[in-house]
């Protein structure tokens, strides 16, 4: 349940910003979590949630954008989506390929006052 | 009203910030660090007494040992001849972090140090997310778990830089197939350095040996 230690690690980025540019509401927390990085959205909602309750950020909503795994071919030039964590160019089959997106693990923006 | 800040910030960025120091120290020591992964049991422990008792006269080893509850791991470290051995107790966490590590090392002589094994809490998920900073993760399994292991767990196969299969001698009592666990790992991170041996008999101990003594060699020579 490393969730949890990332909903805590959001939470502490959050309140440095609402420090730093005066915010007293936050809305919202939309973040960008890539597939590649092994966390489970449902189990952040869920930690993020949980530890919200009683600080500055009691209402705020976490809105997860989910990232999926590309790659791009380093023998044929393509991309394309790295389904089921298949590594393999789904042009000609090379196995030869950089990760593009699937990494993320970032706030975005914030939505408040 | 409310409004939309842009923030774009990396939400692990303090513990990639340590990591990243952690890697410039050990750099400049030229210590080879390698962060032990695996499910519980797999042999991480046994791996490293073994290390420790055939290699403790021709490798300087520092070890750290994390655990969610006691310091049992490090107490057999320690009985197996490590000289610089640190327990780490999560008290409940499910992974190391790079903050832990920082503390660690705080407390362990480093000079003279050829390498450093951070032995992880057994768990293939939440380790993986976290940059501990060390040269490379190696993922250890075992003959009596599934060899579909890298497919459930492809993102701590795909950020590992090399695989041990353990307990081989106990192949011929289990289902586990050992050119189906190759092919599964190679086809989450083609790169993957892979060993196979047995803690309990010995067999395939002397290439793990043989690697380890060739990395410290090449950090050395490096820069």
């Amino acid at each position: 349940m490393h969730e949890l230690s990332i909903a805590r690690e959001i939470i502490a980025i959050v309140q440095d910003e609402m420090n730093n540019l005066n915010l007293t509401k936050i809305e919202a927390v939309n973040i960008r979590l890539g597939a590649l990085t092994g966390i489970n959205a449902d189990a952040l909602s869920f930690g993020f949630e949980a530890s919200v309750v009683d600080t500055n950020l009691d209402g705020a909503e976490l809105i997860i954008e989910e990232v999926p795994i590309r790659g791009k071919c380093r023998s044929c030039g393509k991309d394309f989506e790295v389904a089921e964590f298949m590594f393999l160019c789904s042009h000609c089959s090379s196995t030869d390929l950089d990760v593009i997106t699937g990494e993320e693990l970032d706030i975005d923006h914030l939505v408040g006052s | 009203m409310d409004k939309k800040i842009p923030i774009k910030k990396k939400i692990l960025n303090k513990n990639d910030e340590l990591a990243a120091d952690i890697r410039r120290l050990l750099n400049a020591k030229k210590i080879v660090a390698l962060n032990l992964v695996s499910s519980p049991g797999s042999g991480k422990t046994s791996l490293l007494e073994k290390t420790l008792a055939a290699m403790n006269d021709k490798l300087n080893m520092a070890l750290m040992a994390g655990d969610v509850q006691t310091e049992n791991d490090a107490r057999r470290l320690m009985q197996a001849g490590g000289r610089i051995v640190r327990p780490i107790v999560t008290g409940g966490a499910c992974h190391l972090d790079a903050n832990m590590v920082t503390k660690a090392l705080d407390e362990m002589d480093l000079d003279g140090v050829e390498v450093l094994f951070i032995e992880n809490v057994g768990n293939l998920v939440c380790p993986s997310s976290f940059d501990l900073g060390e040269d490379m993760k190696v993922v250890l399994i075992s003959t009596t778990e599934g060899d579909d292991k890298p497919l459930k767990y492809p993102s701590m196969f795909r950020r590992s830089s090399a695989m041990i299969v353990n307990k081989t001698d106990l192949l011929e009592y289990s289902d586990f197939d050992i050119e189906r666990v190759k092919k599964n790992a190679w086809s989450i991170n083609v790169d993957l350095k892979i060993l196979e041996l047995s803690c309990r008999t010995g067999e395939g101990l002397e290439a793990w040996y043989a690697w380890l003594v060739d990395m410290v060699k090449r950090k050395k020579q490096r820069g």
